[in-house]
């Protein structure tokens, strides 16, 4: 649905985005993850035919972004991380004039723009100026306008920035239900745990580039090492010295737990529980050791730093 | 058409109805509708009446049309305001991106914006007209010739549109609100030089004159809509987030372009100066039909301006009156740069004037000498005297290397004209500027500047001695 590849932007010297290379399928949620400046915003707005690439290319929805800029605009809902509303105009007006502008026809505009309100909680405030909507309010109603009409890709800019962690949760909930096999959608944040929370896969970017990219999970095993899990006992270890499977191996141990990893993962679990079982131990509960994607974030973002540092030095 | 109108209209309706629910912009345009009329009337018949009393009843009768440009006038100026802020205030807003992100083209934005801006003032301006008018006809019976009223209908509109184009043009170059507005003394000083003409005009009651002062706004805004459309891209109003000056950047730029990477004088000359003087073909061609026109203006203003009799005797010219002569040394090395820095200053004065105007001041000081020529001419010919012999003596020796020379710093500021108002994707007009300068430059210094200083060397030491042979 979305590909890019090498793309590239320049603004006069500064290199904004640096040979990009993304895919996104249909169905798929891609997290941009990056500190400010690092080249999302600008990524998207040439996803949305709005910046002309300096070099390579990228197509939406199957059209390329330059040469069919007006189609993939039609094809993209797009939510700006300044929610560009009209403040004198009341939100119903605002999204009947977002879809005349995609060409929908009045009465099924209507139908949409009722179903969208009603959707986002909106309904009784439809007619009220949006200069008096609260910041959760707007977020919501660019949402709606973005999905006005009915676009098969989601560009999402920094969709929870700035907001109450209540309408945070609510836009959050809104973004999960727009999942489905026919839409792609790319979400630009630094809301680590909202990446986490909301996407398939992750991009991080920094200065333009992307340093890393891959689901969760995966980005977790390749800069943290496999999973590890914690087995919490009824009483403390007797100092036995546990006899774990094979490839299982003992990374920590507590007053009344231990905790392992392996390279297969969780498919180890049944066979460890069953080893300590079977060595007498009273084995209360098992669950993950929880890796923040933080960790990962970090991790990658000082390893390209020190690779900076080191090459320019 | 209508169908390719229809997404601009849809941008046009919203912005004149988010107009009209902002108080700042109604009030002043009931004003200037209702109240301002009413006041224009009132002044209009009080001075009638007291002139009157002194029997100078021409001043009433002349203020009267003129305040009906007056009226015209004023509500359409708040056109400014509300294309700068429709323009800058929504790039600033950041509320432009949803449409940015539409499917809208940059042209549909443009006209449905431009349409937006321009209608309610000047509704509210034909409005005010059609008050001052119904007022004035009702308290002391006058009432315009039709074809005055279609003049001043026609002024109004054009010069709506040239400050709403205009407003345009410095929004590409703005990202604040602020900022447009310190540029917006680019329109509002030479609008308001304009009134006064205009308003003198109005006194004088040479009505006719208003004719190509209509159409010279015509071709001016027409100029400012093209460059605007060229401009107003998606491109610019995201792609920069400050004004900020760079020197060095620009300086950069410019020296890039002129040097185009050449590392010797004749590299320069293949790389740089020949292409940009291939480039100039077409200017060329237009500042030649554009001299030729001059030398034929000139020769109008000998038949309505003739020379006293026997002012253009050359009888007994001889070669020390050249040496005598005041400022310039002829017959004298030190002629040569005094000449040379002469011509230099005109090219570098005809850039300057044709900076702010789209090259138009600039090609009429390319014009001006070639004026002179045809006067010349045609008043010698008026002595008695032939102008081909005239131009023989005194233009062909140097002119032959001058006015190539000067055809050609007259085609390189069209160049630089004809660059800001096309379309130019991904550069600014500040940008497209510099390159143009740096082209400029490169046909100065490589060709212009030389030639001159070759014409002034024969200026100085032939000129003289083919004029005396000839005609002394």
């Amino acid at each position: 649905m979305i590909q890019t590849k090498d793309l590239t932007k320049k603004f006069d010297h500064f290199l904004a985005v640096d040979r990009v290379n993304l895919e996104v399928n249909a169905g798929e949620v891609l997290a941009l993850l990056g500190p400010n400046g690092a080249g999302k915003t600008t990524t998207v707005r040439m996803l949305t035919s709005v910046l002309t690439p300096t070099a390579g290319s990228a197509t939406v929805a199957g059209h390329d972004v330059v040469a069919e800029a007006p189609r993939v605009r039609a094809a993209v809902g797009v939510l700006t991380e300044n929610h560009g509303l009209y403040n004198r105009m009341p939100a119903a007006e605002y999204l009947d004039f977002f879809g005349q502008i995609y060409g929908i026809d009045p009465h099924e505009r209507r139908k949409r723009i009722d179903t969208l309100l009603g959707h986002f909680g909106l309904e009784r405030d439809r007619d009220r100026k949006i200069g008096e909507y609260s910041k959760g309010m707007r977020q919501k109603l660019s949402l709606a306008r973005a999905l006005l009409h009915r676009p098969p890709v989601l560009l999402l800019d920094e969709p929870t920035s700035a907001m109450d962690p209540e309408s945070a949760r609510l836009v959050r909930d809104a973004i999960t239900e727009l999942r489905t096999g026919e839409r792609a959608i790319i979400i630009c944040t630094h809301n680590l745990a909202e990446a986490e929370q909301l996407s398939d896969r992750i991009a991080i970017i920094r200065r333009g580039a992307v340093i890393a990219n891959g689901s969760p999970s995966e980005l977790k095993d390749r800069f943290l090492g496999p999973p590890e899990f914690e087995a919490r006992m009824i009483g403390p270890p007797d100092g036995t010295r546990y006899v774990l499977p094979e490839g299982v191996s003992i990374t920590a141990t507590g007053e009344n737990w231990i905790r392992f990893s392996s390279l297969l993962g969780e498919r180890s679990n049944p066979a460890t529980l069953h080893s300590l079982l079977d060595q007498g131990v009273q084995v209360a509960g098992l669950k993950e050791v929880t890796r923040s994607l933080e960790e990962v974030y970090l991790m990658v973002m000082r390893a390209a730093n020190g690779k900076e540092n080191g090459s320019a030095g | 058409m209508l169908d390719n109108l229809r997404p601009a209209l849809i941008i046009t309706r919203r912005e004149i109805r988010d107009q009209f629910r902002d108080w700042r912009i109604i009030i002043p345009i009931i004003v200037l509708t209702l109240v301002f009329p009413a006041i224009m009337n009132f002044t209009a018949r009080q001075a009638t009446e007291f002139v009157g009393r002194f029997g100078a009843d021409i001043i009433g009768d002349r203020l009267i049309p003129f305040l009906l440009m007056v009226v015209g006038f004023f509500p359409i100026s708040i056109s400014l305001v509300i294309a700068l802020e429709s323009f800058v205030g929504e790039k600033e807003r950041r509320s432009i991106e949803p449409l940015l992100s539409s499917p809208l083209t940059d042209w549909h934005l443009y006209i449905g914006k431009l349409l937006a801006v321009i209608f309610p003032p000047l509704a509210a301006s034909y409005l005010g007209i059609g008050v001052y008018l119904f007022g004035v006809f009702r308290q002391i019976g006058w009432s315009p010739e039709p074809v005055l009223i279609v003049q001043i209908l026609l002024l109004t509109f054009v010069q709506a549109l040239v400050m709403v184009a205009g407003a345009v043009v410095i929004s590409t170059q703005a990202t604040s609100v602020r900022a447009a507005n310190l540029l917006a003394s680019f329109i509002i000083i030479p609008m308001a030089f304009l009134i006064q003409g205009e308003s003198m005009v109005m006194f004088w009651a040479e009505y006719d004159a208003l004719w190509p002062v209509v159409f010279g706004l015509a071709v001016l805004a027409a100029v400012l809509v093209r460059t605007g459309v060229s401009h107003f891209n998606r491109e610019e109003m995201l792609g920069r987030e400050l004004d900020s000056l760079n020197l060095k950047g620009t300086w950069r730029t410019f020296i890039e372009a002129f040097t185009a990477g050449a590392r010797s004088v004749p590299g320069w000359y293949r790389q740089a100066a020949f292409p940009a003087l291939k480039r100039l073909r077409t200017p060329v061609l237009l500042t030649g039909l554009v001299m030729a026109a001059a030398v034929w203006i000139g020769v109008g203003l000998a038949a309505q301006f003739p020379l006293p009799t026997g002012f253009l005797d050359v009888s007994n010219l001889e070669i020390e009156t050249f040496s005598q002569l005041g400022n310039v040394s002829l017959l004298n090395a030190a002629g040569v740069p005094v000449i040379w820095l002469h011509n230099l200053r005109v090219v570098a004065l005809a850039l300057l004037l044709g900076v702010f105007s789209f090259s138009v001041a600039g090609l009429l000081v390319v014009m001006l000498p070639l004026v002179l020529l045809g006067y010349f001419a045609a008043s010698f010919a008026g002595a008695g005297i032939s102008p081909f012999l005239f131009a023989t003596a005194f233009v062909v020796p140097h002119g032959i290397v001058e006015l190539p020379a000067l055809m050609l710093a007259g085609a390189a500021i069209l160049y630089i004209g004809a660059r800001i108002v096309a379309p130019s994707q991904g550069k600014s007009i500040g940008e497209v500027f510099v390159l143009g300068l740096a082209e400029w430059s490169q046909v100065i210094v490589g060709f212009v500047a030389p030639m001159l200083l070759g014409a002034a060397a024969l200026e100085v030491f032939v000129t003289p001695w083919v004029v005396v042979r000839l005609l002394g």
